[in-house]
This record gives C-alpha cells, structure tokens and sequence, in this order.
C-alpha cells in the first residue's frame, strides 16, 4: 500500500486519534494522539491489509529549545505485503511524558522503548521491565535531552572530559 | 528386616534444588566483548538468563549531535569494529538520500566509487564472518578454526590497510563516495586472495561445520521459528537461518546490488543430523554460505573490472536540507538503520542507530530458558553479537 492507502485505512478507524498526516517529505509520517497508540498499533499489526509485523526502529526525539515537545517516532514495516510506515507521538515537555507501551504487539518494543527511557525518559505505560538498559541504574538525569548538563561527578570519577 | 516405612518425610516432595544466581561476565572470553549476564540456574538448567549491557556505551548518539555530517563517520567505525566499512557505508548511504531528497544537492556516488564500495563492502563481510566462524568454534571448544580463521582475516587486513591505512577502523567510505583510489597492483591482489580463499570454505565446512561433536553442540539448540524472529526485529543472518528469504541487498536493493548475481543462503532442515531450521547450527551455516555469495560478487567485479572515472563525488558542502530519513542496510550482522533529522545546519539534530544486535541480544532471554548453561554458549555465539555495536 501507498502511504496515502495507508492513511486512509488509518482514518476509517480512528478518525479522531489521526493528528496530521505529512506526505510531501522523504518519509512520509501520521501523527496521531499519544493515548490511542496501543490501538492503532494493535490495529496495525492485526489487520489484514497492512499487517505491520516489523518494528524496525523506535526512537525518541528532543528537537532543541525552540520545540516545546518531546516526540516518539515508530517505523514500521510489513514483511509480507512489503510496505512502510512511520508513526509519530508528540508530547508536550511541560508534563512528564507518558506512551502506552507496545510492547505485547511487538516484541522488540522491549529494549527499544527501554532504550527511549534511559535515555530521553519517556516513561512507557504498562511495560514489563522498564528499567535502565545502557546506562548505570543509578545515573541521574536523561542525557539525549538538549537540556542535559551532565553531573561534574559520578561516584568518585570525574564526569566532562 | 522390615522394609522402612514410607513416611513422607523421607520422599523428595520438591525434586528441584535450590536455584542460584551466577553472574555470568562482563569479562567472560565467550561473550564476545563485556556482556553480563544474570543467569538463575536450577542445576544444569538455565531458568532465566538476564543480559545486562552498556559496559562499552559511549553514547554515540549525543556525540553525533554535536559533529559535522563526515566527522560522525570516524564514530560509526566504532560501532561494529568488526565490519566497519558496512558501517561507514550505512551511515553514508542516509546522509546520500537525505542530501537526495532536495533536487540538485547530491549528484550521486560515480560508478567507480560504487564498485570499489561494494568490494570493500563484501571483502568487509567475509572478514566479519570468518571471525564469528573462527571464535564459535573456540567458544564450543575447536581451537584449530579459530587459527584458520584469523590467518585468513589477516590478508583481508592487510588489503584495507594497502587501500586506506587503517586495519581496523578506516573512515573509507564518504559521503558522495570513497576517500581514495585503489594503489597500484590492488586489484591483483584481491584476485589472488579470492583465487585462495575460494577453497579455503570447503576447508572450513570439513574442519567445523560437518565436525559430529559440532553438530551434536548446536542443533536443534535455541531453535527461533520466523515469526518470533519477525517479532523480535531480528534480522541478517539470524533471521535467514531461521528459514526467510531476506536480505536488503535482493529485496531492497541499494547502491548497485541490483545488478549482481548472487544467492540468499537460508536454513533448512536437515533430518539425518538433527539439523532444523533456526537453530544455532543454521544460524551459523547461513554465515559460510554468504561467504561463498560474497566471493560469487567480488568475482563479477574482478572479471568486469573497475570502471574509470572519479571515486569521489564533487560536493560543495555536505549539508542536507530540512528533513529526516529512515535508511537501512545489510550489514554483516543484520539490518543496520539509520534515523537522521536533519535542520538545514552542517550538524544533525538527531541520529538514531538501530543496531542489529541490539535486537538480536534482546531475544536471548527467551531462547535460552529451559536449556543447559552450555548451551547459553552456543547461542551467544550463533546470534553472533559485537557489543560495540549493541551498546553505541
């Protein structure tokens, strides 16, 4: 399917939750409501049409000070039909940022959205083991945000080089 | 003498022992780089096995941030150190179709910085698989292969050191195309390492692959089916034991795949020996087999030549306009993707790697409950991991 097929499949069944849809760009992307991700990827993964069964990459994005949101981006793929896309959440910096998780869809979720935790703290709702997985447990702060200043020490050594 | 009496007291109601945790790592010669892992045993038996990782995390992402576009390809090199002109080349490949997507900005790579990228490209492959074959034999306890092996990689280094003096980590492919031609006499020598090392595969399957006491170590261990692999992102080579006829090069084709012949080695099941498909057997025949592909295309390259003309595309600036991209490759160990946003600047403002063995790795958990603390071993090496890579 196209992404515009795509689109329209997504809009028959979540009317409400599609944000935006951006098409004239290299990879085109739907942004859609943070609260109704698990349902649209479950519905993405389910039905017959687009069967996303790939999670090919979750990542976690912080524009810079002039961008007031933190974003989630999804690029999905299905083997068997052999098309893509790629979701996108925005949340606000102002609230701490929440997402479902979509970790019992696919699998791989797992470390991903640990990976987007640890290091940009989104927090991933309902997730099995949301824990620290690159840095020390007891590391503070969320270093791929641009308004990270890293700590001058940690347990003894000395951080900035 | 009365027979005692079966009192319940003296029956073993519980037949488990106690379960203990071993601490299996970070400096551990089988897991291939510091990888802990937090292993609960029953016994023999591996009741969960816990990956904890990020001992070589360098966050390679941040630093990103804060680098041009050609000073971040020196720190992919630092990623899969095994296979570092893939690395280069994927990363180069995302930044080439971000630049591609404002109409005049990149002219593309010249024809014969493509061919040199794709030899380079797959010589990097043998050497990456010739040294996940040499250290699973080590790691299941074949010394000899391990000494093959590296004695065969050693020429492989020796040839990148003659075309970009580096033996490791070699910042060869740029954007727009490769940093420098081949020195004089290059090409015959890639010939006569491809004219000895053909035979050497055969030497290698009699040496490991078709070994008894290999097969009875690794079939039907860890079996991983192509949904679960599918589920778990896991791809390359895991992916095509597991039986699925994938790879980006065929299926995707990107610089100028398209116009090699080669196959798609997969796993299969083999009745007579155990063998079943996505197993770590298959898993690691799936890595002789490409080596035989990769040394099919290097061949087509020598009997066609190298185009003349430019290696390197003539660009004012590396400096791709507002957007973002999603580009993946086929590295050694798997599907290599790139995310770059990118605002205009000469700097991104973000870069995501999505590292095939990040993914790989996180799928160990599952396959080794339920089997033998050997055998955890024989996965580790099978999904071949390098945790420069996993960790960034």
């Amino acid at each position: 399917m196209t992404p515009q097929e795509i689109y329209e499949n997504l809009k028959d069944k979540f009317e409400e939750s599609i944000v935006s849809f951006e098409e004239d760009v290299a990879d085109p992307f739907i942004v859609i409501a943070t609260e109704s991700i698990a349902d649209v990827a479950q519905h993405l993964a389910e039905d017959e049409g687009l069967a996303f069964d790939f999670l090919m990459c979750l990542s976690g994005v912080d524009l810079g000070a002039k961008d007031s949101n933190f974003y989630v981006v999804y690029h999905l793929y299905s083997m068997t039909h052999r098309h893509k896309l790629v979701l996108k959440l925005v949340l606000p910096k102002e609230e701490e940022p929440h997402v479902s998780t979509v970790e019992h869809i696919w699998r791989t979720a797992n470390w991903h959205e640990r990976e987007a935790y640890d290091l940009f703290g989104v927090i991933f709702d309902g997730h099995s083991d949301l824990r620290r997985i690159l840095l020390p447990d007891d590391w503070e702060g969320y270093p791929m945000r641009k308004d990270y200043t890293e700590p001058e020490f940690y347990r003894g050594m000395r951080v900035p080089y | 003498m009365a027979a005692p009496q079966q009192d319940s007291k003296f029956i073993e109601l519980k037949p488990f022992t106690d379960e203990m945790i071993v601490s299996m790592g970070p400096q551990h010669p089988s897991t291939h780089g510091v990888l802990r892992l937090e292993l609960k045993l029953d016994g023999e038996i591996v009741r969960d096995a816990i990956p904890h990782i990020g001992y070589l995390h360098r966050c390679f992402e941040k630093h990103s941030e804060n680098l041009s576009y050609q000073q971040i390809i020196p720190f992919t090199d630092r990623m899969d150190y095994i296979a570092a002109m893939n690395m280069n080349w994927g990363f180069c490949l995302a930044v080439e179709e971000l630049m591609a997507a404002e109409e005049g900005k990149f002219p593309g790579v010249p024809e014969r910085g493509e061919y040199l990228r794709i030899l380079i490209g797959e010589l990097n492959r043998i050497g990456s698989h010739l040294l996940s074959f040499g250290t699973y034999g080590m790691d299941i306890g074949a010394f000899t292969p391990f000494l093959y092996a590296f004695r065969d990689r050693e020429k492989i280094l020796l040839l990148f050191e003659k075309i970009c003096g580096a033996r490791l980590t070699y910042n060869y492919i740029r954007v727009g195309g490769v940093s420098r031609d081949t020195p004089p006499g290059f090409m015959d020598e890639v010939k006569e390492f491809i004219d000895y090392f053909e035979p050497q595969i055969d030497l290698y399957n009699s040496l490991l692959t078709a070994n008894r006491i290999f097969i009875e170590r690794t079939a039907n261990v860890a079996v991983m089916d192509t949904e679960m692999a599918i589920n778990y992102g896991i791809t390359g080579p895991n992916l095509r034991g597991a039986g699925l006829q994938w790879d980006l090069r065929k299926d995707e084709p990107y610089s100028i795949y398209d116009r090699f012949d080669f196959d798609v080695p997969v796993g299969r099941d083999i009745p007579e020996v155990g063998v079943v498909a996505g197993d770590c057997w298959n898993r690691y025949k799936v890595r002789m087999d490409e080596m035989k592909e990769s040394v099919r295309i290097i061949r087509q390259i020598l009997d066609s030549g190298l185009p003349d003309g430019p290696v390197q595309a003539e660009l004012k600036a590396v400096r791709p306009p507002k957007g973002e991209i999603f580009h993946r490759s086929e590295a050694p160990r798997g599907e290599l993707g790139f995310y770059i946003i990118s605002d205009g600047t000469p700097k991104p403002v973000r870069v995501k790697a999505k590292s095939p063995c990040f993914t790989a790795l996180s799928a160990l958990q599952e396959l080794s409950r339920g089997l033998m603390v050997a055998d955890i071993i024989a996965i580790i090496g099978s999904i071949d991991i390098v945790m420069g890579e996993v960790d960034r």
